[in-house]
């Protein structure tokens, strides 16, 4: 999704999203912002990424993934204004958001979305790849690198601003 | 005397915990399809289409209903004429890890509370009630934390109003609002002391949801269902599935109110020996 598609977005839009997001919850987005905070290159690109709180079940023979709904994106909120520094351009979670969250990503021109929330059976068909990439230590907590085709979200907080939860 | 082998409990705590985590319960099932269908937001009404084919999704695929197959809460009530062969705690940790593993459902146990680290199976929480007879009856609640994290405690005076406790339980919904995977099913323990509470709250999700409650529980899941947050907090009158109250004895100086909140994936399995 490049900047010019992030901008149209506008709240309660639903889209279909399909390319590649980055899954990444507590224990990952700790060290992420530590590994910027001094200096270290972190270990995906976040240039224009998308970040995915998702915490996944292990794999299951013959599938792609294990279940993989959304995890409470508040519980990230004191990380996500230095990882939306540092490029990211795309959440997707599940609940409200700090103030803080909110005018950093107006700040950026980034977006919020919110995916269906205690869903992770039905989410998994629409992941064609998944392989974890980083902080494989972590378990479910590692940085998985995803391929969705037309995942299913609503936009909760636009580039400009607009929160669904106002 | 009737003897239970620790290996038996095992392997059926191994199939409660595969059991509890991909079929959604009857009860929670039908009442979410009746949800759907007496939903007047469009929106509302979707969503709910989408946590219904979730969960058929599960079954059909034998996925998980939810990534965060939660903290198990075991609960046994072990009839006072049954004797356990082996032991009992080693049967309960073991059984968990066992199904857990076989369903690929997710480790989500970290060993030290502050000290975190890495996560595992086990160990899970047990309760346990001595009762009459010969029986072992055991149910397994796999807890997820996003509402769990939600839950409750509050010590009224004796003297406290109804509607102070009922104001208690709707502002704690208002609060949590979307964040724990409306629409919830709410636990309440009235009476006891705080830990007993605490504990009624938790077993109050385990009675059958759609059955006809008192009068509180449907004041209170009026009151609730009237608060606009539903499915996903975009909207709608499914705020609440049900509203469980359970009561207990308590003190003349004292009135503990607890509530423990679950998301619409409500699971849990059970099974006597």
């Amino acid at each position: 999704m490049n900047d010019r598609q992030i901008k149209s977005l506008k709240i309660l839009d639903e889209i279909k999203l399909s390319g590649v997001i980055y899954t990444a919850r507590d224990q990952a987005h700790k060290r992420l912002v530590e590994a910027i905070n001094s200096g270290k290159k972190p270990p995906i690109d976040l240039k224009g990424a998308f970040i995915y709180y998702c915490g996944p079940t292990a794999t299951p023979k013959g599938k792609v993934i294990g279940a993989c709904g959304p995890t409470t994106s508040s519980r990230m909120d004191k990380f996500t204004p230095a990882l939306l520094k540092a490029g990211i351009k795309g959440m997707i979670g599940k609940g409200r958001r700090s103030k803080e969250v909110v005018a950093a990503i107006k700040k950026y021109k980034a977006v919020y979305f919110l995916a269906y929330a205690g869903c992770g059976a039905l989410i998994s068909k629409y992941i064609k790849k998944a392989k974890a990439v980083a902080y494989k230590d972590l378990g479910p907590e590692a940085i998985f690198r995803l391929e969705v085709k037309d995942f299913p979200l609503i936009v909760g907080i636009d580039s400009q601003g607009r929160n669904i939860y106002d | 005397m009737k003897t239970i082998s620790a290996d038996k409990i095992k392997k059926t705590i191994a199939q409660l915990c595969v059991k509890a985590n991909l079929e959604l319960r009857p009860d929670v099932l039908a009442i979410l399809k009746k949800a759907r269908n007496t939903e007047t937001s469009k929106r509302a009404k979707k969503l709910l289409g989408a946590i219904i084919e979730n969960a058929n999704v599960a079954r059909a695929e034998q996925l998980a209903i939810c990534q965060d197959t939660g903290m198990p809460v075991v609960f046994l009530a072990i009839g006072q004429d049954v004797r356990i062969s082996g032991s009992l705690q080693q049967a309960v940790n073991k059984g968990v890890e066992l199904g857990y593993k076989k369903a690929c459902l997710r480790n989500s146990i970290i060993k030290d509370p502050l000290a975190r680290g890495k996560s595992f199976y086990s160990p899970v929480v047990v309760h346990v009630d001595i009762v009459p007879g010969s029986k072992l009856r055991i149910t397994v609640l796999p807890k997820g934390f996003g509402c769990e994290n939600k839950s409750l405690l509050k010590m009224f005076s004796p003297t406290a109003k109804i509607e102070e406790l009922k104001g208690f339980i709707i502002d704690a919904v208002k609060s949590a609002g979307p964040d724990a995977c409306p629409p919830y099913v709410l636990g309440v323990g009235i009476g006891g002391t705080a830990d007993l509470a605490s504990l009624l709250a938790k077993k109050a999700l385990l009675r059958r949801l759609g059955a006809r409650g008192s009068k509180l529980e449907t004041d209170l899941l009026k009151a609730i269902n009237k608060l606009d947050i539903g499915p996903m907090g975009l909207g709608g009158k499914t705020t609440a599935l049900a509203v469980n109250i359970e009561t207990h004895p308590t003190h003349i100086a004292g009135l503990p109110v607890a509530l423990n909140f679950s998301c619409h994936a409500l699971r849990s399995a059970t099974a006597a020996l």
